[in-house]
Order: C-alpha cells, then structure tokens, then sequence
C-alpha cells in the first residue's frame, strides 16, 4: 500500500493526502491499494506541486496498524511523528498534548 | 573583532532584499521550486524532514553577546526555543518557517549575521582555531587570513558554481585545533626562519564516501601570496575538478586521480600568472584587517591562582571543570574556557534560548564580549581572567552548561542523523545519548582519559566519524539501523582515517561494543598517561577484533 506525503510550501512541514486535502498527520491518509490508485495519488501530488501547494511529494510505503496509517520505513515513521530524542516536537508533540488534556 | 564597514553592511542588506523578494515570488507562485531550489540554497535554507532549515554563518567560529543573544532572539520567536551548533562553527535552526525566514534574516543583518554561502557549491564558512588569539602556542591569530579568505570569497564570481562545495581551515598553531588536514585547502600559519609569517599549504582533505587526507603541497607561502595562491588551486580545480559525478567532485578526488607532483605543478604553473598582480595582498591591508581582531586589553589580574586554588579546596565540581575544560591561555593571568554543549544524556551542539542569551551575558561580564563555537560543537569563552573564573563557572552551573567533560568520551560529534536529516540513512544523536549515559560517571571518563568519539548518521560523514579515535557510521541495512565502527583516526597535526573494525552492530549493541572497546584498551595501554589513539597506534586492530568477535568466530 501507498501514501502521499509532501512538505507544504509556506513552512515546510510534513504533510499527508487525504481525504481530499493535505493533512498534518498521517493517521487518515489515502490509501492506493493498486496501481490505478497509486496513479491517482500521483497525479494529485504532482498537480499540488505544480500549484505551489507543496514541495518534495513522494508515494511511500505504507500499513494499517489498530486502523491507523502508519508508514512503513524508519525515516518515514521519524517523519510522521518528530525527532525521536525530543517528544514535545513534531506531530507527536501534539498527540501527547492530547492525552494530557 | 571584525566590524562590518560600509560596504559589508550593504552588500548584506542588499542580498536581504534580493532573498526576501525571492522568498515572496516564491510564496505568491510566481517561480518554481526548481528555479527556487538553487537560490535558497544559496541563503543556507534547506529542506528537512520535518520543516525547512536555516543555516547562519559564524564566520571562522567567532561571535559576540549581542550576536548571540539574536540567536537566542530567534530561536525563541521563529523557531522552537533552541538551536544547533555544527562542526563548521556555525548554526542551525530546525523548524523555520520559509515565510519567516526573511524577517530572521533582517533580524541578523543588524547584528552582522547572514547566512550566505552556508550551502551551494561555492567557497564555505571559512573555519580556524576555536583558542585563535588566545591560545598559548599560536604564533599568530589566524582570523585576520580567515576574514581575509571570506571577503575575497563571498559571492567570487568565479567560484560560485564550483564542481562541489569548498571547504578552508586555518591554524596558528603546531597543535592543530581546526582539524585542517580533512579540509580542501588546509592552512597552518607560520613563521619562516626570518621570522615572516606564511603558510603551509595542504590540499585535498576530506571525510564523505572517500575520506582522505590532505596533502602538502607548499611548506612556506609568503602571507602576502594568500590570495593569489588560493585562486590558483581554485583554478586548477574548477577546470579539472569533475563535474560527471557528484561523488567525485570533491577537489580530493582531482588530487588523487591526478596525483599530488602534477597538481602541484599545475597550481604553481597558475601561481606564476597571478603572484605578482592584484591578488598580492598590501601588508597595510593585511595589518588594517588583523587590527580587527586586535585582543582585548588584558590588564593584569594577579591573584587568580590564588583565588582558584582556595576554590578548588571548596568545590570538587569546580576542580574536575578546571581540570577538564579550562585551558592555558598566552596571558598568565587569563585562561580560555570550553563550555561544552555535551551534557550527560543531552543532543550534542543543542543550547536553549535561554543559555544562549545566559552564554552572552557571561561573555559581556565576564569575557570581553567574546565568544566561539567550535568545530566540536561546544562553545568557548577565549578570554577569562583566572580570577573570575569561579564565577563563571557558578553561572555556568546555573544554565546547566558546566559539564567538565572536554575531550572525554561524553564529548561526542554527532551529525543531526536521520532525526532530522532528509541525508540520513540512521539515527545519530540516540547513540551519543546512550553513549553519553553509559559513561556518564565523570571519575571514569577521566580514567578514560582524552578520547574523540564521533558519530555519522549517513556516509556524507558531517559527523566526523572517520576522524573519530573511535568513529560510529550509521547506516540502513535490510530496513533496520546497523552502526559500523571505526578506530583509530585523528584530526589533529597527525591526522589519520580510521579503519573499519569489523561488521556492524544494531542500535542495542553499539553502546556494549563501544564499552567493550574502551574496556580493551584500559586493559592494554601501557599506564594512564597513553591515550587511546596512541595505543591503538601502538598495538593495530587486532586485540579490539578479538575482543568484539572472537566469541562468533568459535561459535561459528
């Protein structure tokens, strides 16, 4: 399975396509389970960039884990959450924030 | 220190106009990333993993309160309350925003700051001696040629669109603090047997996929010829350097291909056309340049030594930071002082905001407004009256920057690695934490003893591993981080590359073998005066092989 991930173009911050936007955690991103979808994901990320929406789109891998996307690769997984010697920055700064509230 | 004159303040101005403009077309559509791309890179904004990355130029390491102060300004309002200091002197900022960054930029112009050339294929932050101007053993302060080297490189229309980036080191001293046999041109200052000041000149260092050391290929060039000899090797370079693959495009790649003699006599056959033109530095402008970096009036202060020593008889922490981070300074009643950024269990190079803006008011009270950041990622106060070197020490201790841990084990380089690299291929500064941890007890490091460990998160080595007495390279194996070590190199007047021990070992092995290897060599050093390189010199690989793989090899 596939993700789209891209850095947005205004504050370069880790972004991931889904429903229809570029979200700032990968938990529900769009998944391409075949070749046709992944060529959408394509196409979207490639007309992002041409728009001046985002920078650096890539398809990645990706796996559902408890319902939840999660990408496949170490550096991808780093992405998705923040630096992992420092918890109170990235997207995991949030989540954590969350359950503290 | 060097003061901006006219001209640099408005060359700064105009390139913060010309990148904000750039920032804002960028932002409103009108130019592409990839037109966007080479221009950013040419201001030190990169692309991260996480967010955009702002590279700011110390030149030569040296800075004041007032600058570093804006860091901490900076950090604070733009970024996420810290930055990191590099193994270039210079510093990073990890969360910017792009259409922040030219109002960080406008913030630095005003105190001297910019962050040009801190990226692009062109002629880098120009690096010397963190202890330049106050170290005992110098003959000469090394910034004057440093400052001189950045002005005559800044935007050099020749040299901006080089095969690969560029990078000069200085030292003035025999004892080489700026590891300059790793760089592409390595300058030792020195005095001939007349007494005239002039360099040795080595090119072709470097770390990377091919490390190598630099060569010799002048033992005296004249202070006056600096220029005219750098743009010489420059030449050479830019014509033969390859442009075909970026791996190896790096000048050392030209001298080994081309061999040391022929480089040689091609860059003394380019000499021979410039020495005696424009490029032959004035000596008025050489000494109205080194005027800038004329040191502070050192009034005597006797009665340091005494006031230290009763001191030291109050406080133990203070005696091991003495001991430890506290060197001699040319002026006996002065002492230069590391600040290491190491803490136990900390990121090496990061400082807070706030001990940013605590270091700078220290540097204002307590020493003559100056301050540096080495290329090991700490920071230095060159000038501190022994005298009032206990209360430095108490306010270090307030900000938590007081670990006497310089040139010990828990002194690590590490690279950002793949926590924030979009380079990385491993995670860097996890491994110097735990490293940090295991060895955490300050009575064993000294037992240790001088030890350089090093740690890369990719091949491309920023940091320093193959130098390292002990160097870590993080790399990807079949999905997962596996560390490879290496032993016995050295970035000093006897620079080495270390040698690769053996396989790797994943992320929940590396710090037992590193204790391992430690352990080996307390077991095999002659007494405690010789130091891990000097024995690893002494005995080779072999007993560190049989101590990390003997067990599989009778397994097996």
């Amino acid at each position: 399975m596939k993700i789209l991930t891209a850095n947005r173009l205004t504050d370069g911050i880790a972004v991931w396509y889904a429903d229809g936007g570029w979200a700032e955690t990968v938990d529900h991103a769009d998944l391409a389970h075949d070749k046709a979808a992944e060529d959408r994901l394509e196409a979207i990320g490639a007309k992002a960039y041409a728009a001046n929406e985002v920078v650096d789109v890539n398809l990645i891998d990706a796996e559902v884990v408890n319902g939840v996307v999660q990408p496949v690769r170490l550096r991808e997984k780093i992405r998705a959450a923040g630096p992992t010697i420092r918890n109170d920055l990235g997207k995991q700064a949030a989540k954590q924030a969350n359950w503290a509230a | 220190m060097y003061r901006y004159d006219e001209f640099d303040h408005d060359f700064v101005q105009a390139r913060v106009a010309e990148f904000s403009d750039q920032v804002q077309r960028r932002l409103a559509g009108e130019i592409t990333e990839d037109q966007f791309r080479p221009l950013r890179l040419m201001n030190g904004v990169y692309l991260q993993l996480h967010a955009y990355m702002l590279r700011i130029a110390v030149p030569y390491g040296t800075l004041n309160g007032k600058q570093l102060r804006m860091l901490g300004h900076i950090a604070r309002k733009y970024d996420k309350g810290y930055g990191h200091f590099t193994t270039r002197q210079n510093i990073q900022f990890n969360w910017p925003a792009l259409s922040d960054i030219p109002a960080i930029l406008a913030d630095l112009a005003s105190v001297e700051m910019h962050a040009i050339q801190t990226s692009g294929n062109c002629i880098r932050n120009v690096t010397a001696d963190h202890f330049a101007g106050a170290a005992a053993d110098e003959v000469a302060d090394p910034r004057p040629y440093a400052e001189i080297l950045r002005q005559w490189s800044s935007v050099h229309p020749e040299f901006s669109f080089l095969p690969r980036k560029f990078k000069i080191a200085v030292t003035g001293a025999e004892r080489d603090r700026a590891a300059i046999q790793t760089h592409d041109i390595g300058l030792h200052l020195k005095k001939n047997a007349a007494g005239e000041l002039g360099f040795a000149v080595y090119i072709g260092g470097g770390q990377g996929r091919t490390p190598m050391v630099a060569r010799k290929i002048r033992d005296f060039l004249p202070e006056a010829d600096l220029l005219s000899y750098c743009t010489a090797i420059l030449r050479v370079y830019n014509l033969y350097g390859r442009r075909d693959n970026k791996y190896k495009a790096r000048i050392k790649i030209l001298v080994h291909e081309t061999g040391v003699e022929e480089i040689t006599r091609q860059v003394e056959a380019e000499w021979q056309e410039l020495k005696d033109a424009e490029l032959k530095l004035p000596e008025a402008d050489i000494r109205a340049i080194e005027a800038y970096f004329a040191p502070p009036a050192l009034t005597g202060r006797a009665g340091g030594d005494q006031a230290v020593k009763l001191a030291r008889l109050d406080s133990k922490g203070f005696s091991e930071w003495l001991d430890q981070n506290v060197v001699t300074h040319r002026h006996p009643d002065y002492a230069a002082v590391t600040i290491s950024l190491k803490g136990i269990g900390e990121v090496p190079g990061d400082a807070s905001d706030s001990q940013m803006e605590a270091v700078a008011d220290i540097a204002e009270k307590y020493g003559f407004d100056e301050l540096r950041v080495s290329h090991e990622q700490n920071l230095i106060l060159p000038h501190v009256a022994r005298a009032d070197l206990k209360a430095v020490y108490d306010a270090l201790v307030g900000i938590g920057l007081a670990t006497a841990n310089s040139n010990l084990i828990s002194d690590i380089i590490a690279c950002p690695g793949l926590d924030y690299c979009a380079l990385a291929t491993a995670r860097s500064i996890p491994i110097a934490q735990e490293i940090s941890r295991r060895f955490a007890s300050l009575e064993r490091q000294r037992e240790i003893g001088e030890l350089k460990l090093k740690i890369s998160g990719c091949i491309n080595a920023c940091g320093h591993h193959h130098v390292g007495h002990i160097g870590i390279l993080g790399v990807e194996k079949k999905g997962s981080e596996l560390y490879q070590v290496t032993l016995g190199g050295s970035a000093d007047e006897n620079t080495s590359v270390g040698e690769i021990i053996g396989r790797g070992f994943s992320s929940g092995e590396i710090t037992d073998a590193i204790e391992l290897i430690v352990e080996t060599y307390l077991g095999l050093r002659l007494d405690p005066q010789e130091k891990f390189i000097d024995a690893y010199r002494r005995v080779g690989p072999a007993p560190f092989k049989e101590a990390l793989y003997a067990g599989e090899a009778k397994a097996a």
